[in-house]
């Protein structure tokens, strides 16, 4: 019981900092500064939820707790996307411009470049798991590398919008966005939710998980879809953030010390909430956006990856 | 009934498992016995469906295994293989509570935690029921692990040498344990073992397997006997009785 009471106590302190994001310094504006502050408080619960859910869930799938789904080379490809369609169309075309348009490509080119990966290895039976993550570095890889390429041939100005992508930032969103994305995860979370009692047993291994009746490549197939809509959503919505979620993944795994996955993920959301609203409420008043939220993840998150890796080697 | 039916499996060209047909004796132990890389647990793991089999069929009480939902299946057969590594930390009634999976999905009802108390009263893990898996001997390990499979109460139970780095007296006490189970509650078990003579002494059945085929199936008596030995082993093994077992002296042969 002690770890529902540790979980209602995060729930209300993300709760208290949701609070304090909308309504801190309002000074009465409640036609103007609250409902855009409501779209960014949507913005950071729905990225904040779909990051822990697809860190925690791919991190079981795969045991290994230093990996996050970026080693499947999402973050990469959005970003030649960006940069492509900048040095191609330039920076005032309307796909550039419309976010809208912008969000819908790039959410459907990295869902359609996770299936045409999960088909090509999937369609050997019985092919594991640390081969589809060896294609993601390597397609990763040649993704950054051609970002790379094209990054350097572009013209300045061109490249300072390209750079404002490279960087996950809740400063700029699109409210229409934020319902549509909202829409999708809550319809893919319902479908995902019968899977959760699949992953406890995922965790004792594949052979325990199948002998315990799990069908496991069909479980791993579903649970990695999931992983890769959410990843999906998330960066079309703010930008790659996605080494946020070993973060939280790691603190809900030392904070609640449980196999059970329903406590894990609800934890590990309702701590990336707390970090994202309070992150950056911090840089808007405290530093008053003199940085950028994504910004201090990554300082924060190294030094903790250090750590994790630190600890692991002494273990 | 498990029958396997003409079962191969192939690593590139190389026959790992080629052609075996056995039938399994419900309520009797089999010992799967034979030298290192002769397929047995490469067998083992096709029954039970870790591991698909490129040709060949496994009727489990003639239903085809494969045309069988994952859930069912687990009701049926389990298997315990040798290595069981795990990223988390379980105690041990914690890891026993998840032989009830098939049934009750994570959410265990009364009849469950009652299952799961008789399974560790069963292995004598009562006291031990909250100590975590790492902090146990390899013995106490295995006994849990054990206990998992009695709360999955499965007609049939599989085990892919589960003596591996036990001494003898945790030796003694899971082949003990293994026969209550057949004895006392009719469950069918199927072993894979590196020791004969603990095949010999405790098993009802055992099917010998050399280079991916089964050279000798038949009844204990039958086959430790000098001669099916050295065709299986190609050692000279004189057999002594001893108390009414048959111990295979192979030591100095």
């Amino acid at each position: 019981m002690r770890n529902s009471m540790k979980l209602a106590l995060l729930a209300l302190i993300a709760a208290g900092c949701c609070a304090i994001y909308l309504f801190h310094d309002l000074n009465g504006s409640f036609d103007y500064a609250l409902p855009r502050r409501i779209v960014k408080v949507i913005a950071m619960v729905i990225t904040g939820f779909t990051i822990a859910y697809a860190t925690v869930v791919f991190q079981t799938i795969t045991h290994n707790k230093i990996l996050t789904p970026s080693i499947m080379g999402l973050d990469s490809l959005y970003l030649l996307l960006q940069t492509l369609m900048i040095f191609f169309l330039g920076s005032d075309h309307l796909m550039a411009v419309n976010k809208q348009i912008n969000f819908l490509i790039s959410v459907a080119v990295m869902i359609v470049f996770s299936l045409l990966l999960y088909r090509f290895l999937f369609k050997k039976a019985g092919q594991q798991i640390y081969f589809l993550l060896l294609v993601g570095i390597i397609v990763g890889t040649f993704f950054s590398s051609i970002s790379t390429f094209f990054q350097v041939l572009i013209d300045p100005n061109e490249f300072q919008i390209v750079q404002d992508r490279m960087f996950a930032s809740f400063n700029n969103i699109n409210s229409d966005l934020v319902w549509l994305s909202a829409g999708i995860v809550v319809v893919v979370t319902i479908f995902a939710w019968r899977y959760v009692k699949y992953l406890d047993v995922l965790s004792l291994g594949r052979e325990t998980a199948i002998n315990l009746g799990v069908p496991y490549d069909a479980v791993v197939k579903q649970m990695l879809m999931i992983v890769a809509v959410f990843i999906s959503i998330s960066t079309a919505l703010v930008g790659p953030i996605t080494f946020f979620g070993l973060i939280v993944a790691n603190l809900s795994y030392q904070f609640f010390k449980t196999y059970k996955h329903r406590t894990l993920i609800s934890g590990a959301v309702v701590m990336s909430i707390i970090a994202l609203v309070g992150g950056q409420w911090v840089v808007e008043r405290v530093f008053s956006f003199s940085t950028t939220l994504s910004v201090i993840i990554n300082f924060v998150g190294g030094v903790y990856f250090i750590y994790l890796l630190l600890k692991a080697r002494n273990a | 009934m498990i029958q396997v039916v003409s079962l191969s499996k192939f690593y590139g060209k190389k026959a790992v498992v080629e052609d075996v047909s056995v039938t399994i004796q419900p309520g009797k132990i089999t010992s799967f016995i034979g030298p290192n890389g002769a397929g047995k647990s490469t067998l083992l793991s096709m029954v039970s469906r870790l591991l698909d089999a490129d040709t060949g069929e496994v009727l489990i009480d003639k239903a085809d295994a494969r045309k069988m939902k994952s859930n069912e299946f687990a009701k049926k057969v389990s298997i315990l293989k040798q290595s069981n590594y795990m990223n988390v930390r379980l105690t041990i009634r914690e890891l026993v509570s998840f032989g009830r999976f098939p049934y009750s999905k994570g959410r265990l009802t009364d009849e469950d935690e009652q299952i799961v108390d008789q399974s560790l009263e069963y292995m004598h893990l009562t006291e031990l029921q909250e100590r975590y898996l790492d902090e146990l001997s390899g013995g106490q390990r295995q006994r849990a692990f054990i206990a998992m499979v009695i709360a999955q109460d499965t007609d049939y139970i599989l085990l892919d040498e589960p003596l591996n780095n036990l001494d003898m007296k945790h030796s003694v006490q899971i082949m003990k344990i293994l026969r209550r189970l057949v004895d006392e509650l009719g469950k069918t078990v199927v072993i894979v073992l590196h020791d004969i003579n603990f095949a010999s002494v405790y098993s009802d059945w055992i099917v010998a397997m050399k280079d991916g085929r089964v050279v000798k199936n038949g009844p204990t008596e039958e086959i430790i006997q000098s001669e099916a030995l050295k065709e299986i082993y190609d050692m000279d093994i004189p057999i002594q009785k001893m108390d009414g077992c048959r111990i295979c002296v192979y030591f100095n042969s």
